[in-house]
């Protein structure tokens, strides 16, 4: 071991840490590759999608290894566990998609490539690092280093206003949760003394003061924002309409499981002995995002707005198990059926947005007129996207139907009123939902195309790929769900 | 051959339409007649492949499950897929595998637009897939997703082929049953968790065989998991306030859509009500009982008069199922193994009768291009074959005996002379009183159905059109339906015969109970 001037370097677990590492020469080298290469501009997002997959290699041999690891020695600040890997993999695959979701869009638009990439890779670098923050200190510079380079890619398309808006009013309202979110953990370790989670739950032990139970709730709303809970959502519809289309596929999807990530270590490893404070916040929360989700999106002509409140309802949906899950046994229920439900949810949106990009590089639009008819010209497409809207919806056998179920199992198992009445709310906001993701249908197989445009749509391999990866995640975890459930059981704290 | 059969014939039968699906789908949209084949080959094998299964099933032993396959499936919530059949089944079964040939059939020739017959028949082999995995599957998982596959295949079929108000009635159909599912699978889930073994210890299962002896849910618990399956089968069968989805879905649905929505959607609430609430519930199903018998009867005579009122021929006929799957709720609220078995005779009967009436106004439609009675009639001068079909079809409907509409409602009547015990008397003989007006109502309108359509002459607008009779695709569609109503009329022990043990066997819990008190 080294030592200088009295400070003695603690042991790295290079293992451990591999995938961060493989991450941050990806994104060097995006920026090496953009600043002596000119031409090669195609380059860039092979890179960055190599990269994120080379990311995932490590992450499986640590899965086949099994154990859990401290990064730092001793020092359980940063965790490889079952649910840090879990999680990260979903990042990795999540942020290839969005890579693939790009590659066209970017480079056709006449937008930055190789800061995109750049900025893309970082905060997916700042999602992985999420998932084994177990300090919140980390976890506040993991949220800052998914944050920023999310906020600058919501202006991509800088020379429309709306896009500006869209950055401008993300990071405002960011901010402003991270605001509240700091003061919340400062008060936390001023009665605990520690940053560390497994320290802040030895100290804090089962009771709780008011000044902790504000602490708890500051830290909550602050991810509230970040997974856009209601009444903490208003910076969402207008970003993700102005934001380009891949970006709001990562933020709806990517950025918005890095908040999950976030609370549930919150939760689960800081504050299991509070579950009196943080139940009851939950239980409201996820009754409110997904009732004003749901009824808001019913109303909305703007297909890319109407994905904004639906991912809204869903966040809701991800909140109720959540409510439920003081003990340990319905721990870790909810536990796998909130990994379970971003792991499902994750291939059913990107797949969604895959398709609203692809139809836009034909109409240019993203209104719901611009759907019409597509069925005439465009049947493939057509068929997938009703796969992913019936998927989102619930509806057996498309992978959907799982994750719900496994919402209301782990609302169910608890056994209490509370629960039941929770599982009947998801369920009747399920049917409210599907009369929003059947409108899309509609229109696309029950409506005459607007212009009686017939020119079929020209769809690049790189969304091709994007597409076949979310279809067949969809379908295939749709009928033999064991796949998910199983690393869902399995993806479990390894502190508690 | 055998060994073969009892291992993969159910199997088969769920998932070979799938793979004729899937076959169809890479084919160009273009090869119109190939698409046509590769479907009429799936179907009709696969009701080959349920032939087979009707003959090598043990009649002796109809009570317990046969063919049984029992298989991991999601290990973590311990849900298996567990596929069997019995007396109960076999009958929907065979149903089912034969009306859908029947549908590709009669599609031969008659394309709803906008065409597209490619689309058209993956969603009905689909559709095929779902029905027959309702009736076979044996596990409460398996059987939601195959309860719910139907959904989006109906869905498009009404929405895209159907008629004027096709928007709107699809997504009603659609609303209304996922709502009622919803609550069902929350229903599964409490009793999953609640359900225990006769020691005491949870089971954790959704077997249904495991959960039919399932014991240690308090009875008020009981009564809210029972309601919440009430409304989600209610609204499949659908008994009456649930069923304002129905006319709209039936009237504006395509044909084959309507005929295969009366023949087999239908029935899988009344069959989710036998195989998996009243085993499970007994207890909760003998207190809701009077209450699903009186809106059973409400049904029927809601319907009747509602059929009195319509102008419309496929309206009318839509309004008629809800006054026979009335039939087969009062059947099933007795509570008696006598009511069991003519709900599933019920079943039967409508699904061939109401489904041909059903073809025969696609029929009427495709030639007149109206169904508004009022401007049809003099049916038997035009298209004489056609009109005696559909004034065969309409005696059928109303329950003549001899034909196989009889012995669904009659024996259904009859039990709620004597419900099981425990079960109020006077209260069911009242509903029996007014469920056999129902039927003299079903006669009225019925007859007048068919006074007004197929006797008196064409109207004046009709002068010098010459409609065709019945065409060859019709004839092959319609025959085996027409035969089987008389056969069974005739013969009802064909049907009797197959269900009565199973239906002892499903009552099973509500005997049980009333042997302790």
């Amino acid at each position: 071991m080294l030592t200088v001037l009295g400070f003695t370097a603690p042991h790295v677990d290079y293992h451990a840490l591999a995938p961060e590492i493989i991450i941050t020469v990806t994104l060097i080298a995006v920026l090496l590759v953009d600043l002596v290469s000119e031409r090669n501009r195609a380059l860039l997002g092979t890179i960055a999608g190599i990269g994120l997959l080379a990311a995932v290699v490590p992450v499986l041999t640590l899965a086949v290894d099994g154990t859990d690891r401290f990064v730092l020695a001793g020092n359980p600040g940063y965790v490889v566990d079952n649910f840090a890997l879990t999680m990260k993999a979903l990042f990795l695959v999540a942020g290839y998609v969005v890579v693939l979701l790009s590659t066209n869009y970017v480079a056709e638009g006449d937008y930055y490539e190789g800061e995109y990439y750049f900025l893309l890779l970082t905060s997916v670098l700042g999602m992985v690092v999420m998932a084994s923050s177990r300090d919140l200190i980390t976890i506040f510079i993991a949220l800052e280093t998914l944050s920023i380079p999310a906020y600058m890619l919501a202006t991509w398309r800088k020379r429309d206003p709306k896009s500006n808006e869209a950055g401008l009013k993300y990071y405002l309202m960011g901010v402003f949760a991270t605001a509240i979110m700091l003061y919340g953990m400062s008060l936390i370790f001023g009665v605990t003394g520690s940053t560390l989670l497994t320290d802040i739950h030895a100290s804090l032990g089962s009771g709780t003061t008011p000044i902790v139970t504000l602490g708890i709730v500051f830290c909550v709303v602050g991810f509230a924002f970040k997974v856009s809970a209601v009444p903490f959502h208003t910076w969402a519809p207008d970003t993700y309409e102005g934001a380009p289309t891949p970006i709001t596929a990562f933020l709806s999807v990517s950025s918005k499981t890095g908040g999950f990530v976030a609370i549930l270590s919150l939760i689960f490893v800081g504050f299991a002995g509070q579950h009196d404070v943080w139940e009851p916040m939950m239980w409201a929360l996820a009754v409110l995002t997904m009732t004003v989700g749901n009824l808001v999106a019913l109303r909305q002509t703007n297909v890319v707005r109407l994905f904004a409140y639906s991912s809204i309802a869903q966040a809701g949906y991800i909140l109720a198990p959540l409510a439920v899950a003081g003990d340990l046994k319905t721990a870790q229920d909810a536990l796998s059926a909130v990994v379970v439900y971003l792991i499902i949810y994750a291939a059913m949106n990107l797949g969604a947005f895959a398709i609203i990009i692809a139809v836009a590089r034909k109409t240019r639009s993203a209104e719901l007129d611009s759907f019409n008819g597509l069925f005439e010209y465009a049947p493939g497409l057509t068929v997938v996207m009703t796969v992913f809207l019936f998927a989102l919806a619930g509806i057996p056998p498309l992978a959907g139907w799982f994750a719900k179920f496994e919402i209301f199992r782990a609302t169910a198992s608890a056994g209490t009123g509370a629960g039941y009445v929770l599982a009947v709310f998801v369920a009747i906001n399920s049917v409210i939902a599907l009369f929003y993701y059947s409108r899309i249908a509609q229109a696309m197989w029950m409506q005459p195309a607007s212009d009686g445009d017939h020119t079929p749509i020209r769809v690049p391999p790189a969304l091709v790929g994007a597409l076949a990866i979310c279809v067949i995640a969809v379908v295939a975890v749709g009928v033999y769900p064991q796949l998910v459930a199983r690393v869902g059981e399995m993806a479990q704290f390894a502190l508690r | 051959m055998e060994n073969f059969l009892h291992h993969w014939g159910l199997s088969l039968a769920v998932f070979l339409p799938l793979v004729g699906a899937a076959v169809m789908m890479v084919i160009p949209r273009a090869q119109e007649e190939l698409h046509k084949w590769i479907a009429l080959l799936t179907t009709l094998v696969v009701f080959g492949v349920t032939i087979l299964v009707a003959c090598y099933f043990d009649y002796d032993n109809s009570g317990s499950l046969q063919f049984v396959v029992n298989h991991n499936w999601i290990d973590v919530i311990n849900s298996r897929y567990i596929v069997g059949i019995d007396g109960i089944s076999l009958p929907l079964l065979l149903l089912t595998a034969l009306i859908v040939p029947t549908v590709v059939i009669y599609s031969w020739n008659h394309w709803p637009d906008p065409k597209n017959p490619k689309a058209f028949l993956i969603l009905t082999l689909v559709l095929e897939t779902g029905m027959i995995g309702t009736f076979v599957a044996q596990d409460l998982i398996l059987f939601f997703v195959f309860f719910e596959i139907v959904l989006l295949p109906m869905y498009f079929m009404i929405g895209v082929w159907g008629g004027e108000q096709r928007l709107y009635a699809a997504i009603k159909f659609f609303l209304f049953t996922l709502f009622g599912s919803a609550l069902m699978i929350v229903s599964f889930l409490a009793l999953f968790f609640l359900a225990k073994d006769p020691a005491g210890n949870p089971l954790h299962t959704f077997s249904m065989i495991d959960l039919a002896n399932a014991q240690g849910i308090a009875h008020s618990t009981q009564l809210i998991v029972f309601g919440g399956m009430f409304i989600g089968f209610g609204i499949k069968v659908p008994i009456f306030p649930f069923h304002t989805w129905l006319p709209d879905a039936h009237t504006q649905a395509p044909t084959q859509g309507s005929v295969i929505l009366a023949a087999v959607l239908l029935k899988l609430g009344t069959y989710g009500f036998i195989r998996v609430a009243i085993p499970i519930l007994p207890d909760a199903a003998h207190t809701w009982a009077p209450w699903i018998a009186l809106l059973a009867v409400i049904g029927i005579i809601y319907g009747a008069l509602c059929c009195l009122a319509q102008t419309d021929m496929k309206r009318l006929i839509a309004f008629s199922s809800v006054a026979h799957m009335g039939f087969v709720m009062l059947g099933i609220a007795t509570l008696t193994s006598f009511g069991l078995n003519a709900a599933v005779m019920g079943m039967v009967a409508h699904g061939l009768i109401t489904g041909m009436l059903f073809y025969l106004a696609g029929s009427v439609k495709e030639r007149f291009h109206t169904l508004e009675i009022k401007r049809l009639g003099g049916l038997l001068l035009q298209a004489p074959r056609m009109g005696w079909i559909l004034g065969f079809c309409a005696m059928a409907s109303l329950g003549l005996p001899g034909l196989a509409g009889f012995w669904g409602e009659f024996p259904a009547l009859l039990a709620s002379y004597s419900p099981a015990v425990g079960l109020s008397q006077p209260v069911f003989r009242v509903y029996m009183v007014v469920g056999a007006l129902g039927t003299v109502f079903a006669a009225g309108y019925l007859l007048w159905l068919l006074q007004r359509t197929a006797f008196g002459v064409p109207q004046d607008e009709w002068e010098g059109e010459h409609f065709h009779d019945v065409e060859w695709p019709e004839w092959l569609a319609w025959t085996p339906l027409l035969a089987l109503i008389v056969v069974i009329g005739f013969y009802p022990n064909f049907i009797f015969h197959v269900t009565d043990s199973a239906v002892q066997s499903a009552l099973h819990g509500v005997q049980t109970l009333a042997i302790a008190k």
